[in-house]
Parts: structure tokens; sequence; C-alpha cells
């Protein structure tokens, strides 16, 4: 699968992410599958309260998961997977996050914010909670 | 009896509980699922006890693809 986020939507999340430090922030994605079956959108991203407040994991704060998925509904998406900052670590699954990747549809989008000046954000899916595959990010004007 | 799930009108049978419609609804994830009716959050330890009316609008979210 090819994601494509807008880059002006790449910077909403690092902000974020970058505010919400020492905590792992979170949120969702939600947009359109494409027609050619192997394309996503991304058109639109939402900031969640990470409730844990914690460096090490994450819960979305359900009430706002709840108003994020009407939002959805009102502007034609679909949700399309979450995302979640690592602000000390790699931008890949951790063995969590594997384990509590319920939707092979979805699309799991992880920044990293080890490196301050470098950060790094990958997307992957995940098979029967076991099997990770990057997917082919791309940012988009 | 009629109520909307996720912007859908479903028909259901009188008096169904959350727990009930989750089930129906074939839920994958079931124990990470979040309920709202009537705009109102229900609290998970209610799911098996509170029952929807006839015109209840219910939302939900569970993981990352809402059913």
């Amino acid at each position: 699968m090819k994601v494509l986020l807008k880059k002006s939507d790449y910077e909403k999340i690092l902000a974020y992410a970058r505010s919400e430090r020492p905590d792992e922030a979170c949120g969702l994605i939600a947009g359109k599958d494409l027609d050619d079956g192997i394309t996503r959108e991304v058109r639109k991203v939402y900031m969640l309260t990470n409730i844990d407040h914690t460096n090490e994991h994450f819960s979305m704060d359900p009430k706002e998961q709840l108003a994020a998925v009407k939002d959805m509904r009102a502007n034609g998406f679909m949700p399309l997977g979450n995302w979640h900052s690592h602000p000390e670590t790699p931008a890949r699954p951790s063995e969590e996050d594997i384990r509590l990747s319920f939707d092979s549809r979805a699309s799991y989008l992880i920044l990293s914010l080890r490196v301050d000046e470098r950060p790094e954000i990958n997307s992957y899916h995940v098979v029967h909670c076991r099997d990770v595959a990057k997917e082919q990010l791309v940012l988009v004007d | 009896m009629t109520i909307t799930v996720g912007g859908e009108k479903k028909e259901v049978k009188d008096g169904i509980t959350i727990s009930e419609l989750i089930e129906q609804e074939k839920v994958e994830t079931p124990e990470y699922v979040s309920v709202s009716v009537n705009e109102e959050f229900a609290q998970r330890d209610t799911f098996d006890t509170t029952h929807l009316k006839d015109g209840d609008v219910v939302e939900a979210a569970a993981d990352a693809i809402y059913k």
C-alpha cells in the first residue's frame, strides 16, 4: 500500500508530537482509498489525547475517538488508521504496537523524535497482530 | 425497533443492550470499543445493562477501523 500524506498534515503531527513530549502522542488518520487499489490518501489527521500519559505506550481518549469518527463521516472520509509518536525510539513498531494492531486494513504511522532535528515517520500494516510490513509513505504538497 | 449505528439505520430487537449490539455487529475487538448513545459517552461497565431504545443514535469506535 502507498500512503499519501500532505506535508502540512505531517507538520501538524510533528508539532503536536513535539508538544506532547516526553509522552507519546497519538491520533487518527482519515481519507480515501484510491481506485488503483494500492494507494490511500490521507485527507485529515486528528490529534488525540494519550490518556496513558507515558513515553512507552498510548491509549486514545475514547470520547475524542468518537468525535473524530463522527467528523470523518461528516466529511465523507473513511478511517484509514492511526498515528503515534516514539519520543525516544525508532520509527518502527514496538512489540506492544504489533500485538495491539488489530486491523490488517489499517495503516499505522509511527513518528520518531529520537533525533530531534531529524524526525522520521514510517507507515506499517500488521496482519494477525504479528506480521509487519512497511508501507510506502509519500509526503505530498 | 430502529436505531442508528455509525450513521446507518438498523433494525434490532427491542431492548437490545450495548453488549448485544457489539456482538451482533461482529466488532473484531469488542474489548477496545468505545460507544456513545445519543451523544452521551457510555462507560464500559454499563454495556451489559444499558438497553437501547427505538430511535437511539449509537456511535462506536474500535482501534483504527470503525464498524
